[in-house]
């Protein structure tokens, strides 16, 4: 079944347009990369899908569990079941990662009609949850990301998936600023939580990443559309051949 | 609309005429005629039944007022007040006089009911009447000597205050049973030349808190008082004096809140603290006066003079202050740090919104060798509102080894307000050291998407920044108190958001 359906979607900040009239449908379960060179629109997709402020969908429609997805605030986009793991995670000065986590948690509860957690449950469950991933208990007394290496802030956006159990998991440039054990790490907790109805669109550059993370479908963006999707092998194609051949095909 | 956008349309509709605490309680009051001269000084004198010394005090202080002229170099910005269009004296007209909670005026209580602060379960819960056997150690107890206007109207815990020797009551009630502390004390820290207000002050006092600690003793409870601005153009004087000797330690919390106005108010309060050998004071404060409303009209002018003298060794003192409210706020809580290795502490959030104008800091001023002071200070302007920090750090010759932190930290939401730091620094020996820490940042767009990304609401989100920011400062209040800080921030940050 569809989970995510991008259709004809044109985007604009400020005058330019940033995206043609982009097609993408993502079943759930199944593992999406996007890739492509910088300034093809990856990221931009990602914050559009997620309602980040500063863009303006000028055609097209993006429809998430068969619902109209541009209608909704971010927060509401985010209690439905819409993760955007963010390329640089930002740092929140005096708020315990413990205290931001439990408050999140139920105000998507909360928006979804669903009691609260209380303290000694959403404790249990957080605890369960950060051990299941090898998360120290310490990193969540912290100030959020405030001090953490670029490997904790992605393991950060991982705990936070694995306890908001979204159903669309967007991973922007996860690789970046991670060395090769950092990335193993985080992948692996990505496939920790892969399942059959939880659908991931993994943002990437280079094929690296996709050796850990191994999708079902890879995109090629270039210019603002989709212009290839094939197999797994087909990121092994670009590794070898680089993206200038789509540059025309753009 | 991108986040900040967003913010800045929210402050602009911002409506602060839904102040919460906006109510008046319809009592009959006891007035003093309108306008100041020595025969308003002398009718508030006689009020309170004072002796002679205390109305000569009083008078040379009008004297010397009339000479003075209003201090112009805060960064704030009123029409000019006339003072003679004031009343300087109002008091809940008393029945009889009061022994227990019971036999107060029910509108007053029901008043504390509407702002939350529960007077007869605190005297119920906490000690009027104890249950033996009953008392659980963890929970520290608040004394609450309840200020409404002008007079006390409620003192409690009186017994088990005394049983340590601690007297705690009324500023009147200290003039005519301990004159010989109140004579030795008032105006030390303060002297009524000081300043303006400071001398406007001490000419017209109506009230306030008295505690003296004696050598040795750790006052077994918090110490509360509650002020509350009820009549039509009264200016509320409060004047309050601790004296904490040797070696003793107590813990002081004030709250103010005030009803909605449409002419301005004045407050022109004096906090004189002492502190001997050894002795600690812990002052904390939360304000949220009625800052004005959506069009920067009415609101209380709050023009404070707070200082305290760690005029023994090793002495400390600590001020903790939230500041949410008052149209206009000048305040410095200082410290003289007089004795050998005294110690100072300014702990301070001021928020500001709509068009409230914030000029506040503190001074440190180090006398005494190897004195010490920290400084952290959280400003945070939203709306079209204008906050200052202004702070001066002054080591004195003899003052060697003095060394002094300050942390001065920012936070703008919207593009109409202001934030500005104004650091005073003098060192006159060389062995001083200070460091001076600032920052000025606006509320990211980045990190309110991240958390709005996560399920939070706007407000939630800028709720949680804000406070993350001012973390540093609440952990400084009493658990009591913090819980009422933290509301009070939000309570502020409805108005600024929306």
């Amino acid at each position: 079944m569809a989970l995510l359906e991008v259709k004809d979607l044109k985007v604009r900040v400020e005058e330019r347009e940033i995206l043609h009239g982009l097609t993408l449908t993502v079943n759930e379960g199944e593992i999406h990369a996007i890739m492509g060179p910088n300034g093809s629109g990856k990221s931009t997709l990602s914050h559009v899908i997620a309602g980040k402020p500063g863009y303006e969908v000028t055609d097209g429609e993006i429809l998430f569990k068969g619902e109209d997805l541009l209608a909704m605030a971010p927060n509401e986009r985010a209690a439905k079941g819409v993760f955007l793991a963010f390329q640089y995670p930002v740092e929140i000065p005096g708020v315990s990662t413990m205290n931001f986590l439990r408050t999140a948690l139920n105000a998507q509860r909360k928006a979804r009609g669903e009691s609260e957690y209380s303290t000694p449950d959403f404790l249990k469950k957080v605890r369960e949850v950060s051990k299941s991933l090898n998360i120290p208990q310490d990193m969540l007394k912290r100030g959020v990301n405030v001090g953490f290496s670029g490997g904790e802030k992605k393991r950060n956006e991982v705990l936070q998936m694995a306890l908001f159990e979204p159903s669309l998991c967007i991973l922007d440039e996860m690789d970046s600023g991670l060395d090769i054990d950092a990335l193993r790490i985080a992948a692996d907790g990505v496939n920790a939580l892969h399942s059959p109805k939880r659908a991931m669109v993994v943002i990437t550059h280079y094929q690296r990443l996709l050796n850990y993370i191994v999708p079902d479908v890879v995109h090629v963006m270039s210019n603002g559309r989709v212009v290839k999707s094939g197999g797994k092998e087909l990121a092994l194609e670009l590794e070898a051949s680089g993206y200038a051949q789509f540059e025309d095909a753009a | 609309m991108p986040a900040v956008q967003e913010t800045v349309e929210r402050v602009k509709r911002i409506d602060v005429d839904q102040y919460r605490y906006g109510f008046e309680t319809l009592i009959e009051s006891d007035k003093a005629p309108k306008g100041l001269s020595e025969e308003t000084v002398k009718f508030i004198s006689e009020k309170k039944n004072e002796p002679a010394w205390m109305l000569q005090w009083r008078l040379e202080a009008y004297r010397r007022w009339l000479t003075m002229t209003e201090p112009t170099w805060a960064r704030v910005d009123y029409p000019k007040i006339d003072f003679q269009d004031l009343y300087y004296y109002s008091a809940p007209k008393p029945k009889k006089t009061i022994s227990s909670l019971d036999e107060i005026d029910p509108e007053i209580l029901k008043t504390y009911e509407k702002l939350g602060i529960p007077l007869r379960e605190v005297a119920m819960l906490e000690g009027v009447e104890p249950k033996p056997g009953d008392q659980d150690p963890n929970r520290r107890k608040i004394a609450v000597d309840a200020v409404f206007d002008s007079v006390s109207v409620a003192t409690t815990f009186q017994a088990e205050l005394k049983k340590a020797g601690v007297i705690f009551m009324p500023i009147s009630e200290a003039i005519r049973e301990h004159p010989e502390l109140v004579q030795k004390y008032l105006g030390s820290v303060v002297p009524t030349s000081d300043n303006f207000y400071a001398t406007l002050n001490s000419a017209v006092f109506s009230d306030g808190s008295f505690v003296y600690v004696p050598p040795g003793v750790r006052c077994p409870m918090e110490l509360s008082t509650y002020f509350r601005i009820n009549e039509r153009n009264t200016g509320q004087f409060e004047r309050t004096l601790i004296i904490a000797d040797k070696g003793s330690y107590v813990s002081y919390l004030e709250g103010c809140t005030a009803p909605q106005r449409d002419e301005n108010q004045l407050h022109a309060a004096v906090v004189e603290l002492v502190t001997h050998d050894d002795a600690e004071i812990k002052y904390s404060t939360v304000q949220n006066w009625y800052p004005g409303n959506s069009e920067g009209k009415g609101g209380i002018y709050n023009f404070v003079t707070k200082r305290g003298d760690c005029r023994g060794d090793r002495s400390k003192i600590s001020w903790t202050q939230v500041e949410t409210g008052s149209a206009i706020t000048w305040k410095y809580p200082s410290c003289i740090l007089r004795g050998d290795n005294s110690s100072g502490e300014f702990y301070s959030i001021a928020i500001s919104n709509g068009y409230q104008q914030v000029d506040s800091g503190t001074k440190m001023i180090h006398l005494g060798k190897n004195t010490s002071s920290r400084i952290i200070s959280k400003g945070i302007a939203a709306g079209k509102s204008q906050n200052t920090y202004r702070g001066l750090v002054t080591a004195h010759r003899k003052a060697t080894g003095a060394r002094n932190f300050t942390a001065c930290d920012s936070l703008l939401i919207g593009d109409k307000c202001g934030a500005h730091t104004v650091p005073y620094i003098e060192a006159k020996n060389s062995s001083a050291t200070f460091e001076h820490e600032a920052t000025t940042s606006k509320i990211s767009e980045d990190v309110l998407f991240y958390c709005i990304q996560r399920g939070l609401t706007q407000e939630e989100a800028v709720g949680l920044v804000v406070n993350g920011f001012v973390k540093d400062v609440l952990q400084q209040l009493p658990m009591e108190f913090a819980v009422e800080a933290q509301k009070l921030i939000s309570i502020s940050l409805e108005g600024s958001v929306g």
